[in-house]
Parts: structure tokens; sequence; C-alpha cells
């Protein structure tokens, strides 16, 4: 199909598909609007369930099989990446030295020295409170994965592998999907549905309250922060470590 | 004002449709894949929203303030947004290993299916 | 007065998208998706979703132009 032809075809469907979205807003309730349903439930749910943060509660106690739907989705990303990812034949025949390549200014070393314990300590924060402040388990995952690297920021990629041996986290991936797993059927067994709050929720607000939500919370903050690093990882070693192009 | 955001979401669709469509470079189409995806965020937090409202976050407030926007559709996007990343970043190694086999990611040249 | 500011975060983002789109060189379009990002996250705060705009801060200006650079670098690797 030729670029032509592409173009025209884009503009035409384009063009019906904006027709229909603009018919399809104004015969909804305008922007703004009082009337949400949805919402006055799932508050109702919320606040029964003493959880401070209506969002996490709806993620990892009202709705929580659809998240343990995407962090499926998650888990399997990450097995493709890494699949796809595999250095070939001749890619680990000519795997390179590579310390030292490139010299790091003192202040962005300074930087990443001060900031490296800081970004951990402030997602394991982030994981912690998921229930009562904004935060959660995906947002403090990506939080800490990103942190770790930041190693490599301020070092260099030998400083990073040193401390990154990826099959650990690997483990961990699986570990925290397992963990989110096997706490719905510890529902089953209890109370008689899958994933349903099953530990204690008493207190609103405070670090110990909203049940299920907070080791939810810990095991897909495990699972995104490990799956983060290993897609990562991989990435890193094909760009990085494995300099054969296309053409080598 | 009423309609706005809704159709801001809908040009964040075809906007980014349309950069899939004029790219020269399998990484561009990616990108304008997830520019595609930011506009459905845009969208459902769009119908969330009521004037006057806060945040659906209670803090430890003991008496919690009722007038919240929506937290179910803010559920829906949080989650998508990890889980869309990841989806961008399994579509790059695609690319990847089509630059390594073909030697070219210009999807003009890559037009055969080959086995 | 938040309409205000709706109405300019929301014109923002339709043209941070159009430019991240029409952008030529695919290394300069990591730079603008993570700008984009940015624009965004303001945007969700605007809109009363502090957690979602927490998730996009950490995964749209961290994760994916990082990976974008690695993409582009390991597909231009011999051919510079």
């Amino acid at each position: 199909m030729s670029r032509s032809v592409r173009y025209t075809l884009f503009f035409a469907g384009g063009a019906l598909v904006a027709v229909l979205f603009v018919w399809a807003v104004v015969g909804m309730p305008s922007f703004g609007s009082n009337f949400h349903p949805y919402r006055d439930l799932a508050i109702g749910a919320t606040i029964a369930h003493g959880t401070a943060n209506a969002v996490s509660s709806v993620n990892f106690d009202q709705r929580a099989i659809d998240t343990l739907g995407e962090e499926t989705i998650f888990f399997a990303s990450v097995l493709g990446a890494a699949e796809l990812l595999r250095p070939s034949k001749e890619e680990r025949e000519a795997k390179r030295e590579h310390g030292g390549m490139f010299r790091v200014m003192a202040s962005t070393r300074f930087a990443g020295y001060v900031l490296l314990p800081l970004t951990l300590l402030i997602g394991l924060d982030v994981v912690a409170h998921g229930h009562i402040t904004p935060g959660g388990g995906f947002q403090g995952g990506v939080v800490l994965a990103t942190g770790v690297h930041l190693l490599y920021v301020a070092g260099s990629y030998d400083a990073l592998e040193r401390v990154r041996p990826v099959h650990l986290y690997e483990y961990g991936e699986v570990a925290g999907a397992l963990a989110f797993v096997g706490l719905g059927f510890a529902g089953i067994v209890i109370a008689g549905s899958y994933l349903s709050n099953i530990i204690p929720y008493k207190g609103f607000g405070h670090l110990i309250s909203a049940g299920n939500v907070e080791v939810l919370n810990f095991a897909v903050g495990i699972e995104v922060a490990s799956g983060v690093i290993v897609m990562l990882a991989h990435f890193l070693e094909q760009a990085i470590a494995l300099q054969g192009g296309p053409h080598e | 004002m009423s309609y706005y955001p809704y159709l801001v979401a809908g040009w964040l669709l075809l906007i980014g449709v349309f950069g899939v469509v004029r790219s020269r470079n399998l990484v561009q189409a990616v990108v304008s894949v997830s520019i595609s995806q930011s506009g459905t965020y845009v969208l459902l937090l769009s119908v969330g929203y009521q004037r006057h409202a806060t945040a659906p976050v209670f803090g430890s407030t003991e008496k919690p303030n009722l007038q919240v926007v929506d937290p179910v559709v803010q559920a829906l996007t949080l989650t998508d947004i990890v889980v869309s990343a990841t989806v961008t970043a399994l579509l790059l190694a695609l690319a990847i290993q089509v630059a390594k086999r073909h030697g070219t990611v210009d999807p003009d040249q890559l037009s055969a299916l080959e086995g | 007065m938040n309409d205000v500011v709706l109405v300019i975060a929301l014109t923002l983002v339709a043209i941070g998208g159009t430019a991240v789109v029409m952008t030529n060189a695919p290394e300069r379009q990591a730079v603008t998706l993570g700008v984009y990002g940015v624009l965004l996250t303001t945007l969700f705060f605007a809109l009363q979703a502090p957690d979602v705009a927490l998730s996009q801060l950490a995964v749209g200006t961290a994760f994916v132009p990082l990976m974008v650079m690695l993409a582009i670098r390991k597909i231009r690797g011999g051919r510079q």
C-alpha cells in the first residue's frame, strides 16, 4: 500500500470516526455535572471498609479481580520482552568489556549518591501508605525500579550489574504475583469468595487499616518493581553491553 | 467548555493514528500509539470530574468530605498507565528484533511477510 | 477559576500531543514525549486525580523515554 493510498484511507476513515465521536459526545452529560452514580456507590463501600484512599479501595478491594488481570498483562509483557531480547549466539560471543567507558561528572555522581537512598525510601513510602495517601503498589514499584537505575546514571554499567543480579528480581516478580493469587485463595477459604477482604479493617486513616489493600499493595509493589528492573536490564544489556548492530 | 475535554481526547486519539500512518520508523509508530492511549486517559478522567469537588483521598480525617470526583475511572486509568508502558516496551523489543532480522525499521520497506 | 486552569491544561496537552507526533527524528521524540508526560501530569492534577498524576509522572518521565532511547541506540548500533 503506497503512502498516498494510506493517507487517503486515513483521512476518509478519520473523518467518519470524528463525526461519530462528536455525535456521541454531544449526547453525554456535560463536563463537570453532578450525576455520578458509581461514585456514590464506591465511596459508600470505601468508608464501610475503613480505607482512606478510595482509588486504592476500588483497585484492591472492590475490583481486585481486575487488578489481577492487569498484573497478569504486566507479567506477560515482561516475559515477552525478555524472550524477544535474548542475545543471539553471535552477540553472546561478541560481548565486549565495557568498564569505565565514559567519565561521569563529579556533580552527577554526588547527586546520584544523595538521591539514590532518598528515592528508594520515597518509593517504599509510596507503596506502604497506598491506602491512606495517593500512591500504591503500581506507582511505588516504578519509583523503586527507576531509583535503582540512578546507580547507572551516576556510576557505571558495571556498578549497576554488581548490585542487580537479574535472576533475583525474576524470582521477586513471581513471588509478588503468587502472593496476590494466594491471598485470593485464602479469601475463598475464610470468607467464601475469591479476593474478599479478609484481614480485619478497623480504624480509618491509620497505618494498619483497610485489610487486604495493604498486603496487596506490597505484593503488587514487589512485582512491578522487579518486573520493571528485569525489563530495563534486558534493554540495557542489548543496547550497552552487546554492541552488535543489525549488520554484525 | 461543556464538551471541550472530550473533544481534546478525540483529537489525541486521531493524531496518534495519524502518527502511525505518517511514520518512517517503527519506533515513531510505537510512540504515536502511546499518544493515542493517553487520549483514552483524558476521556476517562473527564467523565468522572465534578465541578467544586476534591480528590477521592480522605487522609486521616475522621469525618470525610463526600463531595469528591469519581474514584472508579481513576482506578481504571491508574493501572492502565503502568501496564501500557510495559506493553510499549514489548512493542519496542519487537522493533529491535525486526531491525536485527531485516536490517531496516522503515515500514515502507518491510512489506513482505517472510517466514 | 479552575475552569481557566483546565482549559489551559487541555490546550497544552493537545498541542503537546501534536508536537510529539510531528517530530521527525525518533531520538527527539523521546525528549518531546518526556515533556508531554509532564503536561499530562499537570492536567491530571487539575482534574483532581493525584494517584493518576503520580503514576503518569513515574512512568512517562523516566521509564518510557529511557526505553525509547535504548531501543533507538540498539537499532542504530552497527550503522554509525
